[in-house]
C-alpha cells in the first residue's frame, strides 16, 4: 500500500479509519514488521493490542520501545518477535522479564536478537526518523558496552568543537501503536499524562494504529488542539478498545493493577507457567470484552478513578 | 481573576513549604533516633538517600528506593527539590498517594509539566540536571554498573533488563547515587559489561572518553555507604550502617577495599522520617518485603 517509507500515504485523511482491534491487527501489521509499543512506558500500554497480535500469530516481528513493562516479555515468549530494539525489556516493579531471559539465555521459544539502547537514544533515534534526518548526535553512550561488539551507534569527532559525539541512526518503525485517551474518527488524537516517546514514535513511523478508550466528536479535539498529540492525517486506525491498556493504567481511567504484575511475575517463572497464563489470558480470550468479562467487575471497580481531578478550561477565543 | 487565582495557589504554596519546613526536620539529638530492629536496611538506604538530596537539586528520580527517598528529601530538609521522571513529568511536590511506578495516575496529578521523554533528557543532556538515582545489578571498584549482560554479551549467563535512563544519568548527570544489594557476586573488580559508567579504569578516564557528567558520588548498599578517592576515583567505604562489621563488608567485596581515614556510622533514621516512608510505602513493598 506505502511503497516507500516517508511517502505520505494515499490520501489517508479521506479514508474510513474506525476498526475492531481484529481488522486493524489483521489489516496494518505484517509478519516482519517492526512495531513501537509501550511509547509512554508505564502508561497506557496496548497490552489489548499485543494480545491480538499473539493471537493472530503474526511473526518475526522487531520491537520498539524506550522501556518495556511487561508486554514485549509476553509477545517474546509467544514465539512473535525477532529482534528487540529497547533500552529495557523486563517488569517495573518486579525486575527481570523471564521470557526474554529464556530467549536470549537458551533460545526458548526462540533466539532473539537484542539492539541495546538508553532511554535517551531511542528517544533520539526516533525523532531522527520523525524529522527525516539520517543520525542525531548525543554525549550518552560513549565509553558503555552499547558501543562494543555490533551495534548500531558511530562516534565522530564534531566538526565545530572538537569534542567526542555518539552518533545515533535515525529509526522509522513500519508501525506504531499508541494508547491514548481518546481520538476522532479521522484519528486526531487527545492524549494527556507523561507521553515519552509516542510522538516521535507516531511521526516517525509509516503507519499509525491508536487504541482509545473513547472515540469522540471532532469538536472535542477542536476545543482543545493543545491537548492533540498525533494529528489524524498520520493515522491509519482508530480502535476504540475501552480497558485496552489493563493492566497499565490510562490517566483519567482507571489506574494500574500492580497485582497483575506481581502474579505475572510468578506465573511465567517457568516456561510451562508461562503457557498457561498465555493460554488463560490470551489465547482462550476471544477479544477485550471476553478479557474483562474474566477480569471481574469488582476487579474494575477497585481500579476505576477516585479522586477525580479535572483541569481548569482554557480560552482559545479572539 | 485569572491573575488572581494563581496567586493565592502561590501563597498556598509557601505556607505549605513553611508548614513543612518547621514541622519536620533532621532529628537534631540521638534521642529522637530510631533503635535498631525498628527499622529496615531498605529504610535506612532510603534515609542515607535522602541526605544526598540538596534543596537546590533537580533530581533525576527514578523508581524504588531513590523514589521514596526522593519524596523522604522534599518533606523534610529539601522542600524545594525538584524531581523529574524520564516518562516525562516534572515535580516540586510529592505525589499524594504511593507510587509503584513513575507512570501511576497518581503522580501526573499535581505534577508542574506533563511532557515527553525527549524533553526530561535534553534537560538531563542541557547539564540542568544536578543529582540522579541509579540501581545496580554489578558495580565495580570505579564505580561503573552492568545491569544489562551478567558474564558479558558475548558470554551470557544472566540477561537482565538493560540500562533504561540508567546509562544516561550516569553520563550526563552533574552527579549521581548508587543504590544496590551488597553481595560479594555484584561487588566486582570489573565489572564485564558497562551499561553505566562510572569512572571506567579510574582517574581521568571520563574525562578522555567525553562524558560530561561529574560521575558517581556515592554507593548506598544494604552494609554501608562507599564514595570514591579523590584523584584514583577509586571506591572507598565511608560509613558502615549500624550493627554490621566492617569484615563482613570486605569479604562481600570483590576486591581489595580501601577504608576512608576518618570511618563513620550510618547515622540510623529518625522516628520522623520512618513515619515518612511509611507513608509513602504503606504496604512495605519496597521497604519491608523479603
Amino acid at each position: 500500500m506505502f511503497s516507500s517509507p516517508g511517502m505520505v500515504p494515499e490520501r489517508m485523511h479521506l479514508a474510513q479509519k474506525i476498526f475492531s482491534m481484529e481488522e486493524a491487527v489483521s489489516r496494518f501489521i505484517e509478519d516482519g514488521d517492526s512495531v513501537a509499543m509501550g511509547t509512554a512506558l508505564e502508561a497506557a500500554i496496548p497490552f489489548g493490542l499485543g494480545h491480538e497480535i499473539i493471537r493472530q500469530e503474526k511473526r518475526d516481528l522487531t520491537l520498539i520501545g524506550p522501556i518495556s513493562d511487561m508486554l514485549f516479555d509476553q509477545l517474546i515468549g509467544s514465539g512473535c518477535v525477532r529482534k528487540v530494539v529497547a533500552a529495557w525489556v523486563g517488569n517495573v516493579i518486579m525486575g527481570v522479564g523471564y521470557n526474554i531471559r529464556r530467549a536470549v539465555e537458551t533460545g526458548v521459544p526462540r533466539k532473539i536478537e537484542i539492539e541495546d539502547h538508553t532511554n535517551f537514544t531511542i528517544s533520539l533515534a526516533l525523532c531522527a526518523g520523525a524529522m527525516g534526518i539520517p543520525f542525531i548526535p548525543t554525549k550518552s553512550l560513549l565509553g558503555t558496552g552499547m558501543m562494543e561488539g555490533k551495534h548500531p551507534f558511530k562516534e565522530m569527532e564534531c566538526p565545530f568543537t572538537g569534542e567526542r559525539l555518539a552518533l545515533v541512526p535515525a529509526l522509522k518503525p513500519d508501525v506504531a501503536v499508541v494508547h491514548a485517551q481518546r481520538a476522532d474518527e479521522d484519528g486526531n488524537t487527545h492524549f494527556w499524562g507523561g507521553s515519552g516517546v509516542t510522538k516521535e514514535a507516531a511521526l516517525a513511523a509509516r503507519k499509525v494504529i491508536v487504541v482509545v478508550e473513547e472515540v469522540v466528536d471532532q469538536r472535542v479535539i477542536r476545543r482543545d488542539p493543545n491537548r492533540t498529540l498525533i494529528p489524524g492525517f498520520l493515522v491509519n486506525a482508530v480502535v476504540p478498545e475501552p480497558w485496552g491498556a489493563h493492566p497499565s493504567a490510562v490517566q483519567g481511567y482507571y489506574n494500574r493493577d500492580h497485582e497483575k504484575y506481581t502474579d505475572y511475575h510468578h506465573e511465567s517463572r517457568e516456561r510451562k507457567g508461562y503457557l498457561q497464563w498465555l493460554d488463560a489470558w490470551v489465547l482462550r480470550v476471544k477479544n477485550r470484552r471476553d478479557y474483562l468479562r474474566r477480569l471481574g467487575e469488582e476487579k474494575m471497580k477497585s481500579l476505576l478513578v477516585k479522586r477525580h481531578r479535572k483541569s481548569i478550561p482554557v480560552d482559545y477565543g479572539y | 481573576m485569572n491573575r488572581f487565582w494563581s496567586l493565592e495557589l502561590g501563597d498556598w504554596n509557601l505556607n505549605y513549604l513553611r508548614m513543612v519546613q518547621c514541622g519536620l526536620t533532621r532529628p537534631s539529638s540521638q534521642e529522637e533516633a530510631a533503635l535498631k530492629g525498628d527499622y529496615t536496611l531498605q529504610e535506612l538506604m532510603v534515609v542515607a538517600g535522602s541526605r544526598e538530596i540538596r534543596d537546590d537539586d533537580v533530581v533525576f528520580v527514578g523508581m524504588r528506593l531513590p523514589l521514596l527517598a526522593f519524596q523522604l528529601a522534599k518533606a523534610t530538609h529539601a522542600p524545594r527539590a525538584i524531581g523529574i521522571f524520564e516518562n516525562g513529568i516534572l515535580r516540586d511536590r510529592p505525589a499524594r498517594e504511593a507510587l509503584y511506578t513513575m507512570g501511576d495516575a497518581p503522580n501526573i496529578e499535581g505534577a508542574i509539566w506533563t511532557t515527553s521523554m525527549l524533553d526530561i533528557m535534553s534537560l538531563l543532556q542541557g547539564g540542568r540536571v544536578s543529582l540522579g538515582f541509579i540501581g545496580g545489578a554489578e558495580v565495580d571498584r570505579f564505580g561503573n554498573l552492568n545491569t544489562t549482560y551478567v558474564g558479558g554479551r558475548e558470554n551470557v549467563q544472566v540477561r537482565l533488563p538493560g540500562s533504561g535512563g540508567g546509562s544516561d544519568i550516569a553520563s550526563l548527570s552533574k552527579r549521581f547515587v548508587i543504590i544496590m544489594n551488597h553481595e560479594k557476586r555484584r561487588f566486582v573488580t570489573r565489572v564485564t559489561y558497562v551499561t553505566s559508567p562510572g569512572f571506567g579504569d579510574g582517574g581521568n578516564w571520563r574525562e578522555k572518553n567525553g562524558l560530561r557528567g561529574g560521575g558517581p558520588c556515592a554507593v548506598i548498599t544494604t552494609k554501608g555507604i562507599f564514595r570514591f578517592e579523590p584523584g584514583t576515583k577509586e571506591m572507598i567505604l565511608d560509613s558502615i550502617h549500624p550493627g554490621i562489621p566492617v569484615k563482613e563488608i570486605l569479604e562481600n567485596t570483590g576486591w581489595n577495599l580501601k577504608l576512608a581515614r576518618e570511618m563513620k556510622e550510618t547515622e540510623p533514621p529518625a522516628r520522623s522520617e520512618l513515619g515518612i516512608i511509611r507513608k509513602y510505602d504503606p504496604g512495605g513493598f519496597w521497604t519491608r518485603g523479603d
